[in-house]
């Protein structure tokens, strides 16, 4: 589980997936559109949880905090003022690096860490979602809307338009958080966090200084959820505390980096294919067999969740990569 | 004229247990220093305190013409006064290679003259040839080595080692005993915590014995091992 | 606003707050001893809140009488799930435990989501509006006995730990887990009796909770959470914190229900969890971690 580079078939396969995913708007339904969507989504902010969690060891289990107000933030701006959300990104980013920030700070500084600091998290992010309801600005309870309208044309700079425009868009996201994620986890900066990860102490006695780097993990990582919280935004049109910050949220973002593979380069993809693959397959299955009872799909989820917690407890991208011969990463 | 590394007076207490009693002693560049003494004498809680990791309660820890006393432990490392862990604390996940260049990035943070650092380090002491291997596979002795290895990447003036040489066999601490002789020679400064005697007898220039947390000898090994006081607490009889 | 108003609110909460404490004495037993975040918790108590449902509705027979049997399943259903499943986990690393249970969780939510549906179900029994009057204060006679029933099985538990043998060797394992296996103490034995301990707890809190609220399946994820902010705040280890928290948030929420809007009340338990965390990491009660 170290920064080796990627060796050659590995990079022909990855090659031969983004071909797959480039193409795949033209062999697919609307339908299988947007789970391809969600697929990558997930995959995306997968990668950003990983950062923190994978690399430098810290369990974030309230990160719906960040998708959330990546999400407000701009949000906010396009309601009230019309600004689109490029614009409303730069202003996202920066405020969820300063939440992770404070959060890692308080933490950090008071030597909350491990169950303590997760739990830490959680709070934040209820706080979130209970302030939320109350924020009349931006909507409260009742949620906040964007306005919606019929378009011809896809507005990339709005981000008003078609799913297959959402779908480019977060495919060249999720592309650039490997990118982006390959190129910290091979920097100094990647080193340390692995130490931190293995032995904070040892990390320390070997010259590192832990409270920064920890902090960098964490305001990285909130930013990058941010701009997922953005795409959410846009894309789904409708915003509501309840929802956007609930612990639901937060899991259903860990599930995929944990299935697959925490602190690899491509478990946080693989994972993400899998398990909304997976409960795609639950859905069809049960609809094809004639159940249709609430709660049932879930079950078989939670099973297959079990089993594979059980069965793989580094995750399937470790067990597949020694299968392909990738042994690294 | 200050001494390359000093302790003047430094004490420990623990709620009401005194472990470190007002110990003051002065190694010279270039030195091998040995401390021992019976457990529960204090050493580690000096060198913790030598190494960051706890905060004196008196005296001062002067490493050149800088007080250390009271740094943080990574603040003390990038002073260039390295540790290792008594039990060993390897990067289980990490590959050898990998465990070798955290500890060089502290020096340059260009990976590729780290690893050349690594390299050259590893070969050293002798894991080269190993440096792919995840060092949760190592066995004990090549854990040890790689402790030494991790912590001599930080380019250190001063290296703490504590207690290196126990769990190994007579052969491999002859061979960590030849690897740190020839470090000396190469500059390294050394300060080690030992109870094998045979290492501390082929090492050290000057030998502090501590007992109770207090010092009770100071001297070259030959003097320190015929102190009465030395043998009662610690070496027995049977050991001169 | 008049006094008696605060004061009916305050013992109200009070008592339900000895409740909630009796449910969070299950986590603390749990995650104290063998040091496993069960982030199923409230899913456990949802699972026994459907049970009294069930035995009400089918054979009228009310909670606190059910509490014991109840207790007893979620016993057995809590040694089960750590001797099978949970107990090669304690080593591993959190997010590895988390997960395991979060599916368990999952699993549990949706079976009873299946078997009874999404609709909320309650229990009326007899006494459901009777009310107790102390002076100015009168209070509601569910939570009355619903808070002296809390007390009591906390007392049970109390002594349980204290005067057994078992009790013992549980706070062995907690205390030094090398040192009880070099004893010879089963130390897998007693985590899955631990554990089923806390199930009990948590068991028994959930008989006297239905007759305070409403069940849902999902109700589970909320009272964990609870569970672990009066744990923190209590202090981790100690018995008695796990109530005294208990009491605090129950107090903390039905004030705050009163002097601001109800929703809000549960902001101000996490603001005194992050305040414990940051300020009085091991809790009201508790000793420093070594």
């Amino acid at each position: 589980m170290t920064h080796a580079g990627i060796p050659r078939h590995g990079l022909a396969l990855l090659g031969a997936l983004l071909a797959a995913l480039i193409v795949a708007p033209h062999f697919v339904n609307d339908y299988l559109l947007t789970v391809l969507i969600l697929i990558l989504y997930f995959a995306y902010t997968g990668q950003a949880w990983n950062i923190m969690m994978g690399f430098a060891g810290q369990l974030s289990l309230g990160h719906a905090l960040y998708v959330g107000l990546g999400a407000y933030t701009a949000a906010t701006l396009y309601v009230h003022f019309g600004f689109g959300p490029w614009i409303g990104l730069l202003a996202a980013v920066p405020v969820a690096m300063a939440c992770g920030a404070i959060i890692g700070f308080l933490a950090f500084r008071f030597g909350v860490a491990g169950v303590y600091f997760a739990i830490l998290t959680i709070a934040f992010a209820e706080f979130a979602r209970i302030g939320f309801d109350h924020i009349a600005y931006t909507g409260g309870s009742g949620g906040l809307f964007l306005p919606v309208a019929q378009y011809t044309q896809n507005d990339l700079w709005n981000l008003r338009g078609k799913p297959i425009m959402f779908y480019y868009l977060m495919l060249a996201f999720t592309a650039a958080a490997f990118l982006l994620c390959q190129y910290l986890l091979r920097s100094r900066m990647g080193y340390f966090w692995q130490a931190i990860r293995e032995d904070e102490e040892a990390a320390r006695a070997l010259g590192i200084d832990t409270f920064r780097y920890k902090m960098f993990a964490v305001m990285i990582s909130a930013g990058m959820t941010a701009v997922a919280g953005v795409f959410f935004a846009f894309y789904y049109n409708n915003l509501f505390p309840e929802q956007v910050f609930h612990i639901s949220r937060s899991i259903e973002l860990i599930l995929a980096p944990i299935i697959g593979g925490i602190g690899t380069l491509f478990g946080p993809i693989l994972g993400a294919f899998v398990l909304t693959g997976l409960s795609e397959a639950m859905t069809e299955l049960l609809h094809t067999l004639g159940i249709d009872v609430p709660g049932a799909k879930q079950v078989f989820y939670g099973v297959c969740l079990l089993v594979v917690v059980l069965a793989l407890p580094d995750g399937i991208w470790p067990w597949f990569a020694r299968r392909l011969g990738l042994a690294r990463s | 004229m200050s001494a390359f590394f000093s302790i003047a007076g430094v004490s420990k207490r623990f709620r009401g247990l005194v472990a470190v009693d007002c110990v003051s002693c002065e190694v010279a560049k270039g030195e091998i220093f040995a401390v021992i003494g019976p457990n529960g004498a204090g050493k580690t809680t000096l060198f913790s305190m030598i190494a960051g990791a706890l905060k004196p309660d008196e005296g001062e820890i002067m490493f050149g013409h800088e007080r250390i006393d009271g740094l943080r432990p990574d603040e003390v490392c990038r002073r260039g006064v390295a540790r290792t862990f008594q039990i060993v604390r390897p990067f289980p996940a990490l590959t050898v290679e990998d465990n070798v260049m955290v500890g060089a990035l502290l020096r340059t943070s260009d990976t590729a003259r780290a690893r050349e650092t690594a390299h050259d380090v590893l070969r050293r002491l002798d894991l080269f040839d190993k440096r792919q291997r995840e060092a949760r596979s190592l066995t004990l002795p090549d854990r040890k080595r790689l402790e030494v290895a991790r912590a001599l990447a930080t380019a250190p003036q001063l290296l703490l080692l504590d207690e290196v040489m126990a769990g190994l066999r007579p052969t491999e601490t002859d061979r960590m005993v030849a690897i740190l002789r020839e470090l000396n020679a190469q500059g390294l400064t050394i300060l080690l915590i030992e109870h094998v005697m045979r290492a501390v007898m082929a090492l050290a220039n000057r030998v502090l014995v501590l007992h109770h947390g207090a010092p009770i000898a100071l001297g070259s090994p030959a003097e320190v091992t015929r102190e009465p006081a030395v043998i009662e607490s610690y070496l027995g009889a049977e050991a001169v | 606003m008049p006094l008696d108003i605060y004061l009916n609110v305050g013992v109200s909460g009070l008592l339900t707050g000895l409740v909630y404490g009796l449910m969070a004495l299950g986590l603390s037993v749990i995650f104290g001893v063998v040091r496993v975040v069960n982030f199923a918790h409230g899913e456990m108590m949802t699972i026994a809140m459907y049970l009294a449902i069930v035995a009400f509705q089918a054979f009228k027979l009310d909670p606190l009488v059910m509490m014991v049997p109840i207790a007893g399943v979620l016993f057995a259903l809590g040694y089960v799930m750590q001797a099978g499943l949970i107990n090669p986990f304690v080593d591993r690393p959190e997010h590895s435990q988390f997960m395991l249970l979060v599916a368990i969780a999952i699993i549990m939510v949706n079976v009873l989501l299946l078997v009874f549906g999404p609709d909320a179900r309650s229990v009326q029994t007899p006494y459901a509006f009777d009310s107790f009057a102390f002076g100015r204060i009168i209070v509601d006679a569910t939570k009355v006995y619903a808070g002296l029933a809390a007390i009591v099985v906390a007392a049970a538990l109390f002594a349980f730990f204290r005067f057994s043998d078992i009790g013992k060797a549980i706070r062995a394992c907690a205390d030094n887990y090398t040192g009880a296996l070099v004893v010879g103490l089963n130390v897998k034995h007693l985590y899955a009796l631990t554990f089923g301990i806390g199930a009990a707890c948590v068991g028994a809190a959930g008989a006297m909770l239905v007759l305070l609220i409403d069940v849902t399946p999902p109700l589970g994820p909320q009272y964990t959470l609870l569970a672990f902010v009066i744990v923190i705040t209590g202090g981790l280890g100690s018995m008695p914190g796990a109530l005294v928290g208990g009491v605090l948030i129950g107090l903390t929420e039905a004030l705050a229900g009163l002097l601001f809007t109800p929703s809000a009340k549960s902001m101000f338990a996490f603001a005194i969890l992050v305040l414990v965390l940051l300020f009085r990491p091991q809790g009201i009660l508790g000793k420093r971690a070594s």
